[in-house]
Order: structure tokens, then C-alpha cells, then sequence
């Protein structure tokens, strides 16, 4: 705990860093709705419904994202012992939660009418839905254990185990027989999806990204101070 | 060019999209405005309790 009295260096870098990707967020999310709502053509076969896309495929890039993000910091927390690694580890995982929810709830208002259902056990869905419970997991792991250093090393073995649930849910449309529709954008060959479509969905994809690393770094700032506050709580024990 | 109301409308599926938009809106909305609320009270937990500290005896180096 006494490694967080001085946060210094980081929360200064963090503080340098927050304004351009707040402002790149709010750029590239107000940029990626007026495409995505306005200025996109419908498509030939879904419609309007498309658009839902505009916010589902970012979330779900994003869940991913995130759940490797969490699985490297573990990696260096593990091996190196950086004590940021575990404060980024934990700053992280409702953020991952929420975008999984998002990919999750959105994915099924878009299917409901294009699929006729809400909900199907195909693999990419499955997969999806086993990160959101490694997510829930991975938070309350972090919170189990009197001595919080243990539920940092719990959370961090589960986050590296877990890891092999992301090749499986990029794979599963490829692997096996999925009512999800295989990759139209991270593929070899290149996209398919049309570059009307192609440009507001990377717009969102970026004010997700920045969205995430904006509020990580307030997360990361906001966890050490806790650190310090309970620093404080127990040298105030020790001094009465 | 479309209507503002067939902008809304979104060719009949106005409940899904705006639901998905909506929820998106919430959910990242909410987490940033709960995350900023944390952040604000912990700071003034700190300014509360770290005048106390330079009053009181000096501790062994920290």
C-alpha cells in the first residue's frame, strides 16, 4: 500500500492524456452517430435496422478489447508484480462488463426481428455470454478476500484462463454452424461491408476505444486514491 | 430525404433501434457519470483528511 503513496508519474501522464482522448471520444462518437443514423443508406435486406449494427459491433470490439487488455495487465501483475497492472486490472473489468452487456442486449434487439429471435445457443452467442459471466467473475473475485492482494492474484488467474474464450468467440462463426453472420470487416480479403456503412461503424469503434481508455485512466486515478485513503485509515489505527 | 419523422420511425423498427441506442447511452453514460462520482468523493475524503495529518506528530518515512 505504501507503493501508492507517491502516484505521481502516472497520474501526471494520466492528466496530460485525458483531455485529447475525452475530446477525440466525444468527436468520434457525435461524428459516428451522424453517419450512422443520418448519413448511412439503409440496407437492402434489413433496413433500417440496420443501424443497430453502429452500436453492436463497437460493443462487442470493445468487450474483446477489454478482456485482453485485463488479461495482459494480469500477466504483468503475475510475472512483474506492477502494482498499476492490478489497479488497470480492476479499473477495467465493469467497463468490459458493460460493453459485453451492450454486445449482448443489443445483438438481440437487432436478431429479434431479423432473426425471429431473441436469443439463440449458437457459438458466437454462447461465447459472448460465458466473457460477460468471466467478466462478473473476474469482479467478484477482486472483491472476495479480506486480504486484497489475493482477490488481485485470484482475479488475475481467472483473467488469464479466460483467455481462451476470446479466439473462440472470434472463431465460433467460422468454426462451427452459427445463425450470427461470419466477419464482414476483420477477415482476410478484407472488409465486404460496404464503405458507406464501413465509416461510421469505424468512427464508433474509435469513440469506444477512446470512451475506454478516458474513463480507465479516471478509474485508475480514482482506485489509487482509495489505495491512499486506506493507507491513511490504517496509519491513523497505528498512530492512536 | 427523409422526414423527421420517418427518421424516427426507422422503417418500423423505431422500438429496436432506439431501444439499443438508448441502452447504449445508459449504460455508458451511467458508468462514467457513477465513476466520476466515486472519483469526486474520494478527492474530497483525501483534502478532508490529509490537513489532519500535517497536525499531527510526524510519522517514520513513508
Amino acid at each position: 500500500m505504501q507503493r501508492f503513496a507517491n502516484p505521481g508519474r502516472f497520474v501526471r501522464l494520466a492528466n496530460v492524456i485525458l483531455p485529447w482522448t475525452t475530446g477525440g471520444a466525444i468527436v468520434a462518437i457525435a461524428l459516428g452517430l451522424y453517419l450512422g443514423l443520418a448519413d448511412s443508406p439503409p440496407d437492402y435486406q434489413q433496413g433500417q435496422s440496420v443501424r443497430i449494427m453502429y452500436v453492436h459491433v463497437p460493443a462487442a470490439w470493445m468487450a474483446l478489447f477489454v478482456y485482453v487488455s485485463i488479461a495482459i495487465a494480469s500477466a504483468v501483475a503475475l510475472i512483474w508484480r506492477h502494482p498499476l497492472a492490478d489497479v488497470a486490472a480492476r479499473a477495467a473489468s465493469p467497463v468490459g462488463a458493460a460493453f459485453a452487456f451492450l454486445t449482448l442486449v443489443t445483438g438481440s434487439l437487432w436478431g429479434a426481428k431479423m432473426w425471429g429471435t431473441w436469443w439463440v445457443w449458437d457459438a458466437r452467442l454462447t461465447s459472448m455470454l460465458v466473457l460477460f459471466f468471466l467478466y462478473l467473475g473476474h469482479m467478484a473475485l477482486l472483491n472476495a478476500f479480506e486480504d486484497q492482494s489475493r482477490g488481485y492474484r485470484a482475479a488475475a488467474i481467472l483473467a488469464l484462463v479466460g483467455v481462451v474464450n476470446i479466439p473462440i468467440i472470434k472463431f465460433s462463426v467460422e468454426w462451427w454452424s452459427t445463425l450470427h453472420q461470419p466477419a464482414s470487416v476483420l477477415r482476410l480479403g478484407g472488409p465486404t461491408i460496404d464503405a458507406a456503412m464501413l465509416w461510421p461503424l469505424l468512427a464508433m469503434a474509435l469513440g469506444f476505444k477512446l470512451y475506454f481508455i478516458s474513463l480507465l485512466l479516471l478509474r485508475m486515478k480514482s482506485e489509487l486514491l482509495a489505495a491512499r485513503l486506506r493507507a491513511l485509515g490504517l496509519a491513523q489505527m497505528g498512530m492512536s | 430525404m427523409q422526414t423527421f419523422g420517418e427518421f424516427l420511425e426507422m422503417g418500423g423498427y423505431a422500438a429496436y433501434v432506439w431501444s439499443a441506442y438508448g441502452i447504449t447511452a445508459l449504460v455508458l453514460g451511467g458508468l462514467l457519470v457513477s465513476s466520476l462520482r466515486r472519483f469526486s468523493a474520494r478527492q474530497r475524503a483525501l483534502a478532508a483528511l490529509e490537513p489532519k495529518r500535517r497536525r499531527a506528530r510526524p510519522e517514520p518515512a513513508e
